[in-house]
């Protein structure tokens, strides 16, 4: 069986790269690409840890095959505060996204496992609903699972990220 | 887990598509969304030797609505686009409600409602409704088109009507009758993120004197296929829509469905939820049926 040669945009970036037409775009990220801030959970699209943007929508990068990831523009977290990825982490210096500002200000990282999906899918709401209920918040975030069971701080980082964003418009 | 290896077929066209089914007959799955296909592929629950995504056949993903025909969904709108849509909002709300109460936002984005129907899960969010509401699916083969009433759609758990060479392109919602309303309840042991463990669909029409005159209860997760519940659906024609009628329409719902006890909910507690929620689901069909 052969791979197929095809373009990925990641973060504003075109990669060209062979791909099995069975590998997932989770293992293309994360085992060529070496984007290893998405995560792997569940891999059956319950947990949310792999979530990215394709378009500007949340999805389960486990359960889209690579393959069918060509012609769409994919943001993972790596691609929300790029000059913090390529400070490796000298937050000092550079500016995160306002929704990963909130969840370290607001405590909502506990192990960190989920936070990358968490803060997707907090992209992915804001988008679409700027000023979440709380209710919202909570049915925004359904398809994310947090072993550590952080939500309260998790849904607080989110209304803090809304505020924040929208008092800047 | 990495999946098994197949040959990824993306054909471009519905002539094309048919044609590769017929080819490949009994060795090859149909994709669409992949919400379901690519975990039962991870599972091993399917080894086929070619998957076929149908995502590249253009035009499958409208929503359209014509005052003659109705509303048309095709196989490729998302869970989400239904969700959203206007046309769904104004002339089919409980299509959204359902597609709305699907598993989780990122599966939203990226599933079918079409997907829902054609897995055939005896469970699916997206079935009561249009069952409810007389749905059509409309099956292609590359040759000719045919239209299979959603009552004639199901035959077991996973298993439709559809020829091993047939494509569902497209979902037909009747225009509803004036005064008629419908609902969609759904229980589940967690959340509406959850597969349901009871889920009924209803559509209701009043005479203008608060009778009933035409009335479909469709009943999931309490048997191996959508059940519909004939014997309430008789006994309420006619009758004048009060607390009593309604109480009595749930309890002989109930005595139509055949539920089993899994994971979900045992055989009882579903009975008795289809006693509460066909109840609950013609209360407020008729509330909107009368707005």
């Amino acid at each position: 069986m052969k791979k197929e040669l095809i373009t990925l945009n990641v973060n504003g970036d075109d990669h060209e790269i062979a791909v099995f037409p069975w590998q997932t775009l989770n293992e293309v990220l994360r085992d060529e690409l070496h984007l290893t801030g998405t995560k792997l959970g569940c891999g059956t699209g319950d947990c949310g840890a792999c979530t990215v943007l394709i378009d500007g929508k949340s999805v389960s990068s486990c359960l889209t095959l690579a393959i069918e990831a060509e012609g769409v523009k994919i943001t993972t977290i790596e691609g929300l505060a790029p000059e913090a990825v390529a400070a490796a982490g000298d937050l000092e210096s550079c500016e995160l996204d306002p929704i990963q500002e909130s969840f370290i200000n607001k405590g909502a990282i506990q192990c960190g496992f989920c936070s990358p999906g968490m803060i997707m899918s907090s992209k992915f709401l804001l988008s679409h609903t700027p000023k979440p209920t709380e209710a919202e918040i909570r049915a925004g975030l359904s398809g994310n699972l947090c072993r550590c069971t952080g939500y309260n701080k998790i849904v607080d980082a989110i209304a803090d990220a809304a505020e924040k964003i929208n008092d800047a418009q | 887990m990495t999946l098994p290896q197949f040959t990824y077929l993306a054909p471009t066209s519905l002539k094309e598509a048919c044609d590769l089914l017929r080819e490949h007959q009994g060795k090859i799955k149909i994709k669409a969304g992949g919400t379901d296909m690519i975990v039962r592929l991870s599972h091993r629950a399917v080894k086929p030797d070619y998957l076929m995504s149908i995502k590249k056949i253009p035009g499958l993903d409208k929503i359209s609505y014509d005052a003659a025909t109705g509303l048309t969904i095709g196989a490729l709108a998302l869970l989400r686009d239904v969700e959203i849509n206007e046309d769904v909002l104004a002339h089919a709300p409980m299509l959204a409600r359902a597609a709305h109460q699907t598993a989780t936002v990122q599966i939203r984005n990226m599933g079918t409602v079409m997907g829902n129907i054609c897995n055939a899960s005896p469970s699916a969010d997206n079935i009561p409704t249009l069952v409810a509401m007389n749905a059509v699916i409309i099956a292609a083969n590359g040759n000719s088109e045919r239209e299979i009433p959603i009552d004639e759609f199901f035959l077991g758990p996973g298993r439709s009507a559809l020829a091993a060479d047939e494509i569902a392109t497209a979902i037909r919602v009747p225009v509803t009758a004036a005064l008629t309303g419908t609902s969609y309840q759904k229980i589940s042991p967690r959340s509406k993120v959850d597969i349901a463990a009871v889920n009924i669909g209803a559509m209701l029409t009043l005479d203008g004197a608060k009778k009933c005159s035409a009335v479909r209860i469709s009943m999931g997760a309490v048997g191996p296929t959508p059940l519909r519940g004939a014997k309430a659906e008789a006994y309420l024609v006619n009758k004048e829509i009060c607390a009593e009628t309604l109480a009595e329409a749930g309890r002989l719902a109930a005595e139509d469905a055949s539920p089993i006890s899994d994971v979900r909910a045992s055989r009882e507690y579903r009975k008795l939820m289809v006693e509460v929620l066909t109840t609950r689901a013609l209360k407020e069909a008729a509330d909107l049926a009368a707005a």
